[in-house]
């Protein structure tokens, strides 16, 4: 077989040697080495893109398996398979980023003997390890139906409503749960981003990113891979992100003028800047994009509205795991170029795992669309599970 | 029967005898220059600070209600009945989340260690127990660091301000902040001036309940969302069950005409 070096493949691979370097430092030299974190900056990059931002931007897979198995969204179909994908590989490299950040990843077992209940994180994590449990089992019939092996898909069709409930009842859970583990720090935290509402703003921007991620992954997979391109779905899902954006929005007006705060977020200050970055391209941007028909309906449109939507929110978390705590701290935090390439190793494999997966698994099986009603006919009831109704046959 | 510190920075000559002995006590590495240090840090628990002249020493304050033990995922802090807030290195993962809740900033990391720990005064927990003071409070030479129990320091304290109210600012850091903490502070100067977060920005809310609000909910959240989710789930595939019925007999009746629209669900065009 002969590989052809790409400028992305190239990309890749110089990233993944860079990412390589600095884990080797990690793990030899310790996280005062391979890090600018300090004692009063102890939550970093690491925490606040690969934890905070990587979750949300792993929400898709609920939103999607929620709308489509709960709601009834048939359209949205053909868009679960890369969904609950890119929902496992992100929870899988959360993980990754987690064993990097934690100061003693070899006991994060004791997660699971030494309990406590209290503890917001513990929460989170217990979430965290079931959900990803319960998204493997979403992702499994894909390597099965690969395999031919057609009984354990039958075993898991059995349990697949249980599997839909428990899976959003977790992200409910932990995504609001990232946003709770702020809630202790009162005294520290920015007001522009410290309030009572966190758990509510991190649900409601989980669901925000969910959708819009699902736009941009399948814009980008229909060019990566050179797949037509489902308008329709796109559509579909560009006018729910609307209706998210708006919700988030309202949230965000009505917390910042119940606590009084309309009149220090348009002064501006240090904080005010970041701030009124992440609204324009969490709010402003892509809502006004989104208000005209012509940009609902267009691929470019949409794809270019989800991109923003997505800065804008990861603006948002970087804003409240690093920005919020710099005047408290009374210095800046930037992170070492070493805890960038790091982030960026594991954003890469990310985008290579997603890459293998399409091409070795069923994750859009495409040619089948043309025979699926027919085939749903016959399969009866089984056909309300589309992940699986392909499954087998 | 709680034990606590009073710490009267008035009486403080700045001999910096207390974060010797408190090296001593935890085997850490004292010399001239950690002397000179003046920061804490990982092989710092305390540190004694000096402004124009007037001295304020820092360590952890023991909180009654601590966010390091809340927080702590694997409960590797906790509370003793004698008063130290202690910590389990055993069980500790390294996720720093005591370090960001502490509204005092104690806990401090090895960031060069490949098996790091987190470190903060420990308040002698051996030592207490063994109801003997802490190592500080019984080498400080003048008394201005003063262990016993928090009740009678509190009374001590509030004489202390009675009998001589132009020395003393009218309060005691550490009576109320936080729920209240094991280490109280008399002084003549602002204590917030050496780092000491206000009382008023820290409060007098117990730090876990800022957490502890949300987390109480979700034993009652649990059902409840399950049942909507699945009540959401049932609903909406019992409706398509009725759907897929009907079109089934629809279907059956218009088999002779050799239509195959069956089972194609009301929303499900491809």
């Amino acid at each position: 077989m002969k590989i052809k070096l790409t400028f992305w493949k190239i990309v890749f691979l110089v990233i993944m040697a860079l990412g390589l370097y600095s884990t080797v430092i990690r793990y030899f030299y310790g996280l005062g080495a391979v890090s600018n974190m300090t004692d009063q900056f102890p939550w970093g990059l690491w925490i606040g893109f690969d934890c905070l931002c990587g979750v949300m931007l792993a929400a898709g897979g609920f939103c999607i398996v929620g709308a489509v198995y709960l709601f009834n969204v048939e359209r949205l179909h053909s868009v679960v398979r890369p969904a609950v994908l890119t929902a496992f590989l992100g929870y899988l490299l959360f993980i990754v980023g987690l064993l990097f950040d934690l100061g003693r990843p070899w006991y994060i077992w004791h997660q699971m003997i030494y309990m406590n209940p209290h503890s917001v994180m513990f929460e989170v994590g217990m979430c965290v390890m079931a959900y990803t449990t319960v998204l493997f089992f979403e992702f499994l019939p894909n390597v099965l139906e690969r395999l031919h092996l057609h009984a354990p898909i039958k075993w898991i069709r059995r349990v697949y409503p249980v599997l839909i409930v428990l899976g959003i009842l977790l992200s409910t859970l932990h995504q609001s749960s990232l946003g709770s583990l702020y809630l202790i720090m009162p005294s520290k935290l920015h007001p522009f981003w410290y309030t009572p509402a966190l758990p509510f703003l991190f649900f409601g921007s989980a669901i925000a990113v969910g959708l819009a991620m699902t736009i941009f992954e399948s814009t980008q997979s229909a060019k990566a891979f050179g797949r037509h391109l489902e308008l329709p779905v796109l559509v579909e899902l560009g006018g729910a992100l609307l209706v998210a954006l708006w919700v988030n929005a309202l949230l965000r007006f009505e917390d910042y003028f119940h606590r009084g705060m309309l009149g220090q977020i348009v002064k501006p200050s240090y904080e005010a800047y970041f701030l009124w970055l992440e609204l324009a391209l969490a709010f402003v941007i892509p809502i006004t994009m989104l208000s005209f028909k012509k940009v609902r309906l267009s691929p470019q449109g949409l794809y270019l509205a989800s991109i923003f939507t997505v800065l804008g929110f990861i603006t948002n978390r970087l804003n409240i795991a690093l920005t919020g705590f710099e005047t408290y701290v009374g210095h800046h935090y930037v992170p070492k170029w070493t805890e960038f390439s790091v982030t960026l190793m594991i954003i890469a494999m990310g985008f290579a795992l997603f890459g293998v997966a399409v091409k070795y698994l069923p994750i859009y099986p495409e040619e089948k669309h043309a025979v699926e009603p027919r085939l749903r006919s016959e399969l009866g009831p089984v056909a309300v599970t589309p992940v699986l109704g392909h499954a087998g046959d | 029967m709680s034990k606590a510190l009073l710490y009267d920075a008035t009486m403080c000559i700045g001999c910096k005898q207390c974060e010797g002995a408190c090296a001593q006590q935890n085997k850490l590495p004292y010399d001239d220059k950690v002397a000179a240090e003046s920061v804490q840090s990982e092989h710092k628990y305390t540190v004694v600070l000096t402004r124009d002249d007037k001295f304020m020493r820092r360590l952890c304050m023991h909180c009654e209600h601590p966010a390091c033990a809340s927080v702590c995922p694997v409960g590797a802090f906790h509370k003793t009945a004698e008063g130290p807030v202690v910590y389990d290195v055993w069980k500790c993962i390294g996720c720093r989340y005591c370090m960001v809740a502490c509204a005092f900033n104690q806990p401090k990391y090895e960031w060069q260690s490949l098996n790091p720990r987190v470190r903060k005064c420990i308040m002698c927990p051996d030592r207490v127990l063994a109801g003997k003071p802490t190592a500080c409070a019984e080498i400080c030479p003048t008394g201005a660091t003063k262990f016993g129990e928090r009740d009678d320091l509190i009374k001590e304290a509030q004489d202390r301000i009675r009998q001589s109210p132009s020395t003393y600012l009218p309060r005691i850091y550490g009576l109320n902040e936080v729920g209240g903490t094991s280490v109280l502070i008399l002084s003549s100067v602002n204590v917030e001036d050496y780092g000491y977060p206000a009382s008023a920005r820290v409060g007098t809310t117990p730090m876990p309940e800022y957490t502890g609000r949300v987390m109480e909910r979700i034993p009652d959240f649990i059902p409840v969302w399950t049942l909507v989710l699945g009540g959401i789930y049932w609903v909406s595939h019992r409706r398509e069950e009725v759907a897929e019925a009907e079109a089934a007999e629809k279907n059956g009746s218009a088999r002779s005409e050799g239509t195959n629209s069956g089972a194609t669900k009301s929303g499900g065009t491809k």
